[in-house]
């Protein structure tokens, strides 16, 4: 049996014991999105969205859907992946399973808590009835895939004129009482009008088993209400992850999505932004530093629908040894949407002959008075620069750091909370090999 | 201090340098000149390291120990200093970082520990005046969008900073309008003294007249062809390169 017939015979024995009443919406959307997916099946590179991305290899793991977790797991265990030294609420997921001894969460002036408890409870139907797979919906396959699995993962629930006073931290783990395992994680977050949230995200695979996440996050952003999200992927060589965001930003709100990939042997990113109001802004920005033989693609997609909406795109990438990198940037400006600002950036660093980049920039503008550039590069290490540094006394290693770092660093500068982008540069040096005599 | 022997380099197999000699003691200001493509920066870069030169005969050795088998940074380490005709510009790394970098690069290879923050910022700000250079200056990207007297003003006050045995001036004087030039060779003079030394390598008479020279020596087609002391420079500023060929 192949993974697609496994998933989809799972599927009812999921449901039934979900403890959902089944003619909830939520039943049908599952249902719905279960179909979808039997009819689409798994992206091939014969779909244009996924030529340079074959989850070939991966798919023929025999993946247990519905992982147990029988080893505890403790705080010393997951201590080093959280950001530490701020207050946060923090929501832990052990294997797909919300782990209430380790997390931190409130009911206090938001919601911090978790999916299971909003598709179950009346007091959030209509919450989940407004918001639940409005966006993920006939997106693609994998997202159907997540949505009929949707179960748990975190739910954030902010009111309107709330400013949550500390950083969210979520964190998947993953444990190595099954051998392969795949996890699908499904976040919803909702902040209402003039409202501000933090929202630190990261996948970690705590054993040495084959682990292919599927994640799906819904983020809903209210009138003049500010997000920012950090997405921290520096798995083992041994997990994969396939991570689809979806925002949807009303007038006048900001949006911004950081995504730093360092790790994981497969990383596919999909990032939608949707517009629905005037003086919209969206941020995506992104640092990917590769190894051996790691994969990453990021899909973007920032939809101006509406006039007077900015977007500012920001994506670099290192790549090392056999690494491959894969960057879409789709920017649509339709119509109605006159006096868009649209900038997108792509710089690209190959270090190694094996190493390479496939990057496509797509601008569909249908409107005509607007400002959209973008650009894209691909280089080298330039090797005057390096003698420069050398003949000054610096050794060509530290010399290349400094010059990669410096590469990367617009988009580190971007990271708005001090602590996590002291972590983001430590990252980076570890990624690069270096210590840094310095501080940027 | 600097001796070199008979030195022979080639870049992608042609031949540039074809037999220079050349003494330098501490204490020494030399200068050399020549007409465009003689083989001055070559001499300059094959010293210094770079690794695109191949020393095909000869050596350079400074005090006593050959270099032809070390990187540019052990170079420097060992007391070489090269100003570039053409500094680099390197966005996003500020002219403090770099220099604070290269200083503690330079003392980890000698064995000291790094230096205190607080001494790096009075020896920063102290040589900074020294070259009246500006302190909202130095929180800039490195040689980013600086005029071509401010990136020769800042190779120098990296010179300053790291205090090289000798220091390679390379055509420091491109670029330069007259009081840029006073600047920057003033500030070289105030650092000079018996221990180390300078070797000015330069198109015109025109820098030698701040940066006064012990000896002259004139290259031409990969050799020094004549030398002498600091009239030659006038000589060949009033009659050209032609007599000498």
């Amino acid at each position: 049996m192949d993974l697609k017939e496994k998933l989809v015979t799972s599927f009812l024995a999921f449901e039934n014991k979900g403890g959902l009443d089944l003619d909830s919406n939520v039943h049908s959307i599952r249902s719905k999105a279960i179909q979808n997916f039997e009819k689409e099946g798994f992206p091939t590179k014969k779909d244009e969205e996924w030529k340079y991305t074959s989850l070939n290899s991966l798919l023929k793991h025999d993946f247990s859907l519905f992982p147990e977790t029988k080893k505890a797991v403790g705080f010393k265990n997951v201590k080093e992946f959280l950001i530490n030294d701020i207050e946060s609420y923090t929501l832990i997921f052990i294997d797909g399973v919300f782990s209430s001894f380790l997390s931190d969460t409130t009911h206090d002036d938001c919601d911090v808590c978790v999916l299971s408890s909003a598709l179950t409870r009346p007091k959030y139907k209509m919450v989940v009835d407004n918001y639940f797979n409005t966006i993920a919906k006939d997106n693609n396959s994998l997202s159907d895939l997540n949505t009929a699995f949707a179960k748990e993962g975190a739910f954030i629930n902010i009111p309107k004129n709330t400013i949550v006073p500390k950083p969210i931290q979520i964190l998947n783990f993953s444990t190595g009482s099954e051998s392969e395992v795949m996890i699908q994680p499904r976040n919803l977050v909702v902040v209402g009008e003039n409202s501000h949230v933090q929202i630190i995200e990261r996948h970690q695979n705590l054993s040495k088993n084959t682990v292919l996440t599927n994640a799906v996050t819904e983020i809903f952003v209210h009138k003049r209400a500010i997000v920012d999200y950090y997405k921290i992927q520096n798995d083992t060589e041994t997990s994969s992850l396939i991570d689809s965001t979806f925002v949807s930003q009303k007038q006048q709100s900001v949006a911004s999505v950081h995504t730093y990939s360092f790790g994981g042997k497969l990383t596919r990113n999909n990032l939608e932004f949707y517009h629905e109001g005037e003086h919209i802004t969206s941020n995506l920005n992104g640092i990917s530093i590769l190894n051996n033989k790691q994969h990453v693609d990021n899909h973007t997609l920032v939809n101006h629908k509406h006039p007077n909406c900015e977007s500012h795109e920001l994506y670099k990438g290192i790549y090392a040894d056999k690494s491959t990198g894969v960057f879409n940037g789709k920017v649509i400006v339709q119509q109605e949407a006159q006096k868009t600002n649209a900038f997108q950036q792509n710089n690209n660093i190959l270090m190694d002959d094996g190493a390479s980049i496939n990057a496509k920039p797509q601008l569909e503008i249908f409107a005509d008075d607007v400002k959209c550039s973008h650009g894209c590069t691909i280089g080298q290490l330039d090797d005057s620069a390096l003698f420069y540094m050398q003949s000054r006394g610096i050794p060509k290693k530290e010399a290349k750091a400094l010059l990669l770092f410096a590469f990367g660093n617009d988009v580190v500068e971007k990271i708005k909370i001090p602590q996590l982008k002291t972590r983001i540069t430590k990252l980076i040096a570890k990624n690069l090999g270096v210590e840094l005599g310095f501080e940027f | 201090m600097l001796s070199i022997k008979n030195l022979h380099a080639s870049i992608n197999d042609k031949e540039i340098l074809k037999g220079i000699n050349l003494e330098i003691k501490a204490g020494e200001v030399h200068a050399i000149m020549g007409p465009n493509g003689s083989g001055k920066s070559t001499l300059s870069s094959v010293i210094a390291g770079k690794e695109e030169y191949e020393v095909t005969e000869g050596s350079v050795v400074l005090n006593n120990e050959d270099l032809e088998d070390l990187a540019p940074e052990e170079r420097a380490h060992k007391g070489i200093f090269l100003s570039f005709q053409y500094p680099i510009e390197i966005p996003g790394v500020t002219v403090t970082n770099f220099i604070k970098t290269a200083i503690n690069e330079t003392r980890k290879a000698k064995g000291l520990d790094e230096l205190p923050a607080k001494d790096m910022l009075k020896l920063i700000r102290e040589k900074a005046d020294l070259l009246e250079i500006d302190r909202k200056f130095l929180s800039r990207s490195l040689n980013e969008g600086f005029s071509g007297g401010e990136k020769k003003r800042n190779e120098i006050f990296q010179m300053a900073m790291l205090e090289p045995q000798l220091a390679i001036l390379d055509e420091t004087d491109s670029g330069l309008d007259i009081d840029a030039l006073k600047v920057v060779a003033n500030g070289v003079n105030k650092l000079k003294n018996k221990d180390n030394a300078v070797l000015v390598i330069t198109h015109y008479q025109r820098l030698l007249d701040y940066i006064v020279p012990d000896y002259v020596h004139v290259l031409y087609n990969g050799k020094i062809v004549k030398s002498g002391g600091k009239e030659l420079a006038l000589e060949l500023e009033e009659k050209g390169y032609d007599w000498l060929k």
